[in-house]
This record gives structure tokens, sequence and C-alpha cells, in this order.
């Protein structure tokens, strides 16, 4: 018994202490380092665009206008539950099973928009299933080389410029896998989009990040 | 069942790196816990001692396996306080920029049990429940501690397996101490520092308003993410900074980050069985264990690749391409609903049958999306025990369980009595082993038959047919096997609602269940080995370092399995998989 007994000191002495060093001044430390050496990521890869924060370059974007390249499917909620794509303070997937028709419903009507949107598409062009399933976290930031292809005909209508422009540009954003192996070849739908804009002039109308200016993604 | 090149070539290589990262991690475990010299001992040692003085621990003194519970237990119990304590009045600590409020209390309790006993199951989304205080002083610092605790009981049954004619298993203070300072810190701090470089934040700032390109604002929700994201992985946690968890780009931004999450999930793992093999006098031991689950983590790891990469026949006859490009105009093809693009097929189920085979439980694509046979792959592997490789400690100590089981049924076969390491194994260690074995599935199987009689239990179910079976049956298995991950459609999250009260409750005994309830008879049967001298190995004793004896183990472990679990696998997944292919939708 006073073996027992012996045990509560160093219980709630190690308790304490290593509450202070694991729980407080590990991360403290750790983001002490990380601001100096890595400023841009530990504060989130915000991208600025004349100096006002127009995204993350990790955080997909609900892409809507005909003009830009469009992100996945996300089904994230806002915080009172309602359907809220690319909520980027609570991020989530569907968890639809397989077998659910609602998904099956879903994804048929996903098929169908993206036709509406993309008319210039080929009849009969495969779609990428990346592009009609919503991703895991709701905030993917990249799409498939496939799908940014599908989107190619529109964007460059949209922006009155020839395929083979767009396609250019879409070619000098696909990010390879990782020593070849790992992880998919993908492109990050914001630093596309603010290529083009770049390159060939910002057509929207509800924005002032024009072209010309230089975005300050910092790696 | 449908393979890319790229996807076999993710298994292979990630298994060679791991095979290639064993020995070392293992010698280094050897050195830390039999207190040689490390190369961190100018700064820590100090530390170290500092600690001990103030707490009062003797390093010499030993404990012997009921007072080493014993100290555990009084660990556990006190250490889970001010988790509570922080989670309830949060809204009146520091860094909380968010402004969260107080956890529900019922959540507050099953979430301090949950990253007590390294589970991580999450009832809650983190970026709208927890302050930035709460998540680090109070989830992360049980990311380590727990860790640490699985870890320290694993040495102390190695210790109790390969010591001789000896009564005590350590000094539960000292391992625990030696645990955090030598291993899981300085290992965290330099991982947290990588997964940043790679994109994962690390700010005390408020969540970042943006205004898009397009006029499409967006609140991007921050934090200490990269410190809570090594420990979280590295001690085979799972319980995610962000609702999305691993899926999340803060958390795991790219396809190296990716690879690193899987490495770290299992590098203690794997290290625990070298350091039990040499331990034990006979590195191949340990490798004889080695391959018998590196056999089974390669199967179940093909098979769930394949289930997903064939995709949804269903989404198919809608004209979705589900066949993988992998070379130009590449996509990835297969089952994407619920997977992250970086990740494709190939880095979401290889993620996927990891985090199973340990009990980590972080996931980077949703499993309840999974196809049947996809899905049945992650769920098998809780079942089996989460021994493949296995999460920080509990893998070893239940891969032994089994190691001994083996060896009773090769002793019964040849009309001997069973020898493992030159010990005798007796009636005490088998009614252990018998006991830690038939625990696990009585919770699972028995709370998962509870939920879906009860209202508040089967209410939750999120897809309806044999589908909803399973992701009961997935939550008390995860909840059970402490590993954390969910079909995570169950309804279980919306505070207030009868089925939020049910499975915070239930769910808090089955983790209670699943942690202790196995690891004392497996702490009971280490300290009845200890005690043991060494028979000298006779013509008759089964040698235990032969691929004759890791096939046995393999046969013991999935007949195991299959003879507990076969029935409700069939119910759910199984049978869904047949609905599938038949075209039929609920």
């Amino acid at each position: 018994m006073r073996g027992i007994l012996r045990q509560f000191r160093p219980a709630i002495v190690l308790t304490l202490l290593l509450t202070l060093l694991l729980g407080i001044i590990y991360p403290l430390a750790t983001t002490g380092v990380a601001q100096v050496i890595f400023p841009s990521q530990a504060n989130g890869s915000i991208v600025y665009v004349n100096g006002k924060a127009i995204g993350s370059q990790l955080i997909g974007q609900y892409w809507t206008q005909p003009q830009y390249f469009h992100g996945r499917p996300s089904d994230t909620v806002n915080l009172s539950g309602t359907p809220a794509p690319y909520e980027a303070d609570n991020s989530g997937g569907s968890n639809q099973g397989p077998t659910n028709a609602a998904l099956i419903q879903t994804v048929q009507q996903r098929i169908a928009e993206l036709k509406k949107e993309n008319p210039d598409v080929p009849p009969g062009t495969p779609i990428p299933a990346d592009l009609v399933t919503a991703s895991a976290s709701g905030l993917d930031p990249d799409i498939s080389v496939a799908a940014a292809y599908y989107q190619i005909p529109r964007v460059a209508k949209a922006r009155g410029l020839t395929q083979a422009q767009v396609q250019q540009v879409v070619n000098q954003h696909i990010q390879g896998r990782f020593l070849g192996i790992f992880g998919e070849p993908r492109i990050n739908v914001l630093e596309l989009n603010l290529a083009l804009d770049q390159l060939f002039g910002s057509i929207s109308s509800t924005n002032n990040a024009g072209a010309g200016h230089t975005a300050d993604v910092r790696h | 069942m449908s393979f890319t090149f790229n996807g076999v070539a993710q298994i292979l290589v990630f298994f060679v790196i791991l095979v290639l990262i064993t020995k070392p991690v293992g010698l280094y475990l050897i050195a830390v816990f039999e207190k040689r010299k490390t190369w961190l001992d100018p700064v820590l040692r100090p530390v170290e001692r500092l600690f001990y003085k103030v707490a009062g621990v003797d390093e010499q003194r030993e404990h012997d396996w009921k007072m080493y519970a014993v100290a555990m237990l009084i660990f556990s119990v006190i250490s889970t306080v001010p988790l509570y304590i922080f989670e309830r009045i949060q809204n009146h600590l520091p860094l909380n920029p968010a402004g969260q409020g107080p956890v529900d209390p019922t959540l507050a309790w099953n979430t301090a049990v949950s990253f007590l006993t390294n589970t991580n199951w999450q009832n809650y989304s983190g970026e709208t429940t927890m302050s930035y205080f709460t998540q680090m002083a109070g989830l992360a610092f049980h990311n380590f501690t727990s860790a640490a605790v699985g870890i320290i009981i694993a040495v102390a049954v190695i210790r109790g397996f390969t010591r001789r004619s000896a009564s005590n298993l350590g000094n539960f203070w000292v391992d625990l101490v030696r645990c955090c300072l030598y291993i899981l810190l300085p290992i965290a701090f330099v991982y947290a520092l990588v997964l940043v470089w790679q994109g994962v934040p690390q700010n005390f700032n408020a969540y970042t308003h943006i205004a898009g390109i397009q006029g499409f604002a967006q609140t991007i929700a921050q934090g200490p993410v990269a410190s809570q994201e090594a420990i979280k992985m590295m001690g085979t946690n799972g319980g995610g900074f962000f609702n999305a968890n691993s899926a999340h780009p803060f958390e795991n931004p790219t396809p190296f980050s990716n690879l690193l999450e899987m490495l770290s999930i299992f590098a203690f793992g794997a290290g625990l069985i070298y350091m039990f093999g040499k331990l034990s006098g006979n590195t191949r031991n340990g490798w004889a264990l080695f391959g018998a689950v590196s056999l089974i983590f390669l199967l179940g790891a093909f098979i769930c690749l394949g289930a997903e990469q064939a995709g949804n026949p269903q989404l198919a006859k809608l004209g979705v391409n589900q066949t993988a490009n992998e070379w130009s105009l590449a996509q990835p093809g297969g089952n994407m609903e619920g997977k992250e693009m970086r990740f494709g097929i190939g880095s979401s189920t290889l993620f996927a049958t990891v985090t199973t085979d340990a009990s980590c439980g972080a996931i980077n694509s949703w499993h309840d999306s999974y196809t049947p046979i996809g899905g049945m792959v992650p769920l098998v592997n809780i079942q089996l025990g989460e021994i493949i490789f296995g999460g920080v400690g509990s893998g070893l100590y239940g891969l032994l369980v089994f190691a001994i089981l083996s060896v009773f049924i090769a002793g019964l076969m040849v009309g001997r009595t069973p020898e493992y390491l030159g010990k005798k194994i007796e009636q005490f260690e088998m009614k252990m082993a018998a006991l830690a074995i038939l625990i696990l599935p009585l919770s699972i199987l028995g709370f998962t038959a509870l939920a879906i009689v009860l209202k508040p239990g089967y209410s939750a179910i999120a897809n309806a047919g044999p589908h909803g079976l399973t992701e009961v049956l997935y939550a008390f298995s995860s909840m059970t096997g402490n590993n954390g991950s969910a079909f995570a459609g169950l309804g279980t999250t919306t505070v207030g609602t009868p089925s939020f009260a049910f499975y915070n409750w239930t769910g808090s005994f089955a983790m209670i269940i699943g942690r202790f309830a196995f690891l004392i008879p497996v702490m009971a049967l280490a300290g009845s080995l200890a005690k043991k001298k060494i028979v000298p190995a006779g013509p008759g004793t089964f040698p235990t370092t032969t691929p004759l004896f890791t096939g046995l183990v393999i046969g013991v472990i999935l007949i195991v399995g299959a003879l507990t679990f076969f029935p409700a696998l069939a119910l759910g997944p199984i049978v869904e998989h047949l609905l599938m292919l038949a075209g039929k939708t609920f």
C-alpha cells in the first residue's frame, strides 16, 4: 500500500512538468523556429496580390466563372450545417458510401452541370473521376491533368484565346509525383488561374487583381 | 480488382524504406531503455535528473509488473484531469483567437478518454471546437504521453519475455521520462519543422480572412498544426487538428509529407519488433515476427488498392472514367469520392492500410466512401488487433500474445509443453493470453449489437443498407482497438442528440476496455514470464526463428480473426459488395 501511495507524487509532478515541456514549451519553440526559417508556410502559405490576401496556395477555392479553371466538388458545410463549398474553417467530405443512392444521384447532377458548363467538349470525351467526386477535405487545391484539359475549351473561349495558348499554361503547371513514385500528377487550380490572369489579363468583373501584378508566392 | 503500376510501386518502395529504418530505430530504442549513452545526453541528462529530483523518483529502483501497472494507471488518471479541465474552461484560457466556447461535458469526457487511451476518436471537428491552448497543452500533451505509455509497456513486456529469473520489469517513471525526452520530443521537433517546410502551418494567428480572386471570400483556419501533427503521427494517435485530419491540405500538404506520415506510423512499431529480437538474444526471433506482419500488411495494401482502383460500377455506368491514366493526360481514376487529388488512389489506400494496421487512426481519405472491399481492409486490420507493426507498443505486445498462442498450438500438435524463448508456457500464461485475445471481440461485437438494437445507436447511421451496419461495426472496432479512424458518416457529433450521448458514453467504455482490459493481462503474462528460468532448447522445441513459425503466426492471426468476425463482416461489407455488383443502391 505504501508503494502505491508513493506513486502519486511522481504522477502529479510529472503531469505538470511534462505538460509544461511537451504541451507548452515544445509548440512555442517549434513556432519560434518555424516562423523564422519558413515564414510563408508557417502562416498558411497565404498568396498576396497587390498586398491583399487572396487565398492560400494549399486551400482550394470555389470557382464558378467560366474564364477560370474550376476545382473539385466540395461537400463542406458552414457552421450552421448548410452546404457551403470550400468552407475553409470547417473541412470535411460527403462520407457517402458506394451504394448510397444519394451519391449516385449527386454525381449524375454534377455530370449534367459539367457538360452544360463545357459545351465545346466533344461528346464522348471521358469524364475524369476527380472532377465529379467530392474531395476528402472539401478544400482540395488540385485537379488532375485530365480534369484541367477537360476545361481548356471553355476557358480558352471565355478569354478569347486559342486552346493551344491555354494548354501551354496548363502544361507548365503540372506538378509531378514525389520521386516519380508517390502521389499523383496534379495542377494547383489557384496557381493556374493566377498565371492566366497575369499572362492574359483579368476579365473578372468582381476582382481587382489584374494583369501585370506579381503574385507574391514565396515557396 | 484493378492495379496501376504506380500504385504497386508505392507499396513496394514504402515497404523497402520501412525495412531499412527498422534496425536503426530499434537500436536507438535499445540505447534509450537500456540507459546507454546517447548523443543527446549532454543536453537532456540534466533535464532528466531534474525531473526525477522534483518528482521524487529513485532512478535505480525497479518495479514488479503489478507496481508497474499501478503506476501506469495512476498516471493515466491524474494526467487526464488537466485535459478535461482545459476543455471545459478553454473560453477563459489564453490562445483562443477563434473564440471557442467550453466543450460539452459528455464530449469533454469522451475526448479525454479518447486521448488518454491513444485512441483519438474525435466526436468533434477540431477547427470549430477546440482552442489552440486545448489542442497543444491538452490534446498534444496526451499524444506524447499516451504514446510513451504504449511504448514503455511494450518495453516492460519485452523485459518480461527476455529477462531470466527476474521479478522486476523496470521503473515506470524512468521509462516514461526517457521515452518522452530522448525519443519523442527531439524527433517530433525536427519532424514538425520538416512538415512546416512542406506547408503545414505553425502559428497562433486568428483565422485568416481572404478575399479570393473572383470575389469568393474564405475564413482559413490556422493554428500550431505542425507541432501537433508530428506527434499525432509518430505516436500513432491520429487525432487531427482539423476535422478532415490528414486529408486536410494543412495537415498533409504533399505526397512527400504523406510518405513521411505513413513511415512515422510504422517506425516505432517496427523498431520495437527489432528491439524484441535483439534483447531475446537472437534477432531472428524479431525478424520472424516482422515477416509475419509484413505479409499481412502487403496482403491488405494490395487488396485495398485493387478494390479502390477498380472504382464504383454505378459511377462507371454514368460515364465517369475510372480507368487511371498514369502517364500522359494523367488522372487517377478509381473511386475518388472522399479522396484527395494529390494522393489519388495509391497514396490513399496505402495510408488507409497503414493507419489501421497500426492503431493510428489518422485518415487521408474517408473510409466511409470506400468501396465495400476497400473499406473492409481497414476494418479487418483493426479487428485483427492492430498488430500488423501495430500502434506504438500495443502492436508489439498484441503480437507477442499471438506468438504465445502459436507456440501453444504447435505444442498441442506435437504433444509437448510449449516454450517461447526458452520459457515454458503454462496454464497462467495461456489464461492471460486468451483473456487478452477475447476481451476485444467481446467489446466490439457486444457494443455493436447494442447499438443496432437501440434507437440512439442505429439512428446515427448515415448510409442505408448493409453499409450502415459497417459504420457501427467500424466505430466500435475502432474505439475498442484504440484506433480512432471512423466510417465518419455515423452521425454522432451533433451536441444534444441522443446519439451524441449514446456514442460518447459507450465509446468511452469501449476505449477504456480496449486499452486497459487488454494491457493488464499482457503485463501479468510478462511478469510471470520474467520469473521463469530458461530451459535449454531440446529436440522437441519448436523453433521460433524460422519461416515455418512465421507461417504459423500468420495462420493463427487470420484464423482467430476470421472465426471471430466473419459473421459480422458477411452482413456488412461482403453482402454490400455483392449488392453493389448487382447494381443495387439504398
